[in-house]
């Protein structure tokens, strides 16, 4: 069954822009991203929109859905009414290119700061060996697909321009858990990396990065908390500290 | 085709000129383009926080209708009771002090560690500082302030102390069964049950639940470790703790809804408003 639906979406660069508003046909078992590309195609040769694999697992339609950070082919039309105006936005924490498609080099320069994984000395790769029960901590959060729908949501970096060189953001505060809970990860800095480095301080936990996650990863109660709690061991624990320097507690 | 342009020096307050409205960022009119009802969650969590703290408050400074004598009810708001304003009856961990001015909550030693422990829980930071402090109020709203460094500077870098009052927790929640097991006093002086035991039973019951699934619980009782291989005993708890731990939030309100119908039950009886509903003796 089709209709006819409401769009707003923003169309623009740095420079400026507007919301920009179309009626477009809608069928059945469609999502938003199925409606971009009718915009497009009937519309709006030069709308601008970033996809790739229209199922959930690529992470390139990160947009904002009536103000809410999602991926555009994950979002499906069954869950507005029809007379409901849909409004679709790039992702407001990052510099706009043009239309919905955002700068979001941000995250890779977090990336790259981060210490790579690091085996013990001497296990050379194709030497690995570890139990499962180990690392399914780990493995959680290697269902990431680098949306960055959290980073886009944070208010930490969303809200506050100047925390970017400060903070990380929840998707690098769950590559700090996935390396320090993992079995082969030889380095025993990460927690402080986390503290001096991604500034995991400047989380307050409320959480929105767990809301958006379209991977359902539960990034807040399993990675950030778990690391905040790492670092209150090493540096704000007085007890861990006496017993660290008279020996009854390993580094 | 309609234009709104965003001005961020005249942008709707606080951070979007330095937020959504930053230079380089889509110039996208308001704090936020939702539309549902994202402030429903903030007010309701602001009018239950201030109603429950009202109510203790009144409570704790009342020192009246805290102990049913019959049948050895102690409200855990006064627990425990160890001043010499106490009465006798009360006293069962011991008289540790002398009498206390008015308004003064018999168990003022023991009040602020359970609000510590509460106040500095992830899941009660999460929703003060969406509620109270609107930090973010709701995802992808924007907040109205225009600086925030988080947890990183004192007060709120406080907040990694929350482990010594989980702690401190454990050790009030023993005290809270102690009462509850003094609970099962009967008329005769013997052993009975009342709704009153009951009530006070399943308070604990869910306190200790509440307890156990702290994030700080679930870090020190295995969380912490990096093989589990190794510590498979500990490795269980921390399934187990964990398993408790997804119902955190669920957890911190029920028993704050648990308290508050045990300390008033406990006081309707006290005050001879209500007869307890005796199951034996």
């Amino acid at each position: 069954m089709s209709y006819d639906a409401r769009f707003r979406v923003w169309r623009g660069d740095a420079d400026g822009g507007e919301l920009v508003d179309y009626t477009v046909e809608v069928n059945e078992g469609e999502v938003v991203l199925d409606i971009i590309h009718r915009i497009q195609a009937t519309q709006s040769g030069d709308l601008a929109v970033r996809w790739n694999c229209k199922a959930g697992k690529c992470g390139s339609c990160s947009a904002e859905v009536n103000g809410m950070p999602r991926l555009l082919c994950m979002t499906r039309m069954s869950t507005f009414t029809e007379d409901e105006v849909v409004t679709v936005t790039p992702m407001r924490a990052f510099p706009v290119i043009r239309d919905l498609v955002t700068d979001v080099s941000f995250n890779y320069a977090k990336a790259r700061q981060i210490p790579a994984f690091a085996p013990p000395e001497g296990v050379a790769p194709g030497d690995y060996r570890m139990q499962q029960v180990d690392v399914e901590r780990s493995q959680e959060f290697r269902k990431c697909i680098e949306c960055f729908l959290c980073q886009d949501t944070c208010h930490v970096v969303r809200d506050h321009e100047n925390n970017k060189e400060a903070f990380a953001g929840p998707r690098f505060l769950i590559r700090a858990a996935e390396l320090d809970m993992h079995p082969l990860d030889a380095r025993e800095d990460r927690a402080d990396f986390a503290r001096d480095a991604q500034g995991i301080g400047m989380c307050n936990i409320t959480k929105c990065c767990t809301e958006v996650c379209p991977e359902h990863i539960k990034i807040t109660d399993n990675a950030i908390i778990p690391m905040k709690e790492r670092v209150v061991g090493r540096h704000y624990d007085p007890l861990v500290w006496l017993g660290t320097k008279i020996g009854l507690r390993k580094r | 085709m309609s234009e709104t342009r965003l001005d961020p020096a005249s942008g709707a307050g606080g951070s979007v000129a330095g937020g959504v409205g930053a230079p380089g960022r889509a110039q996208i009119p308001g704090r936020t383009l939702r539309g549902d009802r994202w402030w429903v969650q903030p007010v309701i969590i602001v009018t239950l926080l201030v109603l429950w703290l009202l109510y203790a408050l009144v409570r704790t400074s009342m020192q009246r209708y805290y102990f049913v004598e019959t049948y050895h009810y102690l409200t855990p708001f006064y627990s425990p009771c160890v001043t010499a304003s106490c009465v006798p009856g009360a006293r069962h961990l011991g008289t540790w002090m002398g009498e206390l001015p008015p308004l003064v909550p018999y168990a003022f030693f023991l009040l602020p560690i359970l609000l510590g422990f509460r106040l500095t829980c992830y899941y009660y930071r999460k929703a003060y500082y969406r509620s109270f402090w609107l930090s973010p109020p709701a995802c992808a709203v924007a907040e109205p302030h225009a600086k925030y460094t988080g947890e990183t500077r004192f007060p709120l870098i406080l907040q990694n102390v929350h482990r010594y009052f989980f702690y401190a927790a454990v050790v009030v929640s023993g005290m809270n069964t102690l009462d509850a097991f003094d609970g099962f006093h009967g008329k005769d002086g013997g052993i009975g049950m009342g709704l009153g035991t009951l009530i006070m039973l399943v308070n604990v019951g869910f306190l200790w639940l509440y307890t156990a699934s702290c994030h700080s619980c679930r870090h020190l009782i295995g969380g912490r470790l990096k093989h589990f291989s190794k510590h498979p005993m500990r490795y269980r708890a921390w399934t187990v703790v964990s398993r408790l731990n997804t119902r955190h939030m669920q957890l911190a309100w029920t028993t704050l809804g648990t308290l508050m119908v045990t300390d008033a039950y406990i006081a309707l009886v006290a005050s001879g408003v209500v007869t307890d509903l005796r199951f034996f003796n």
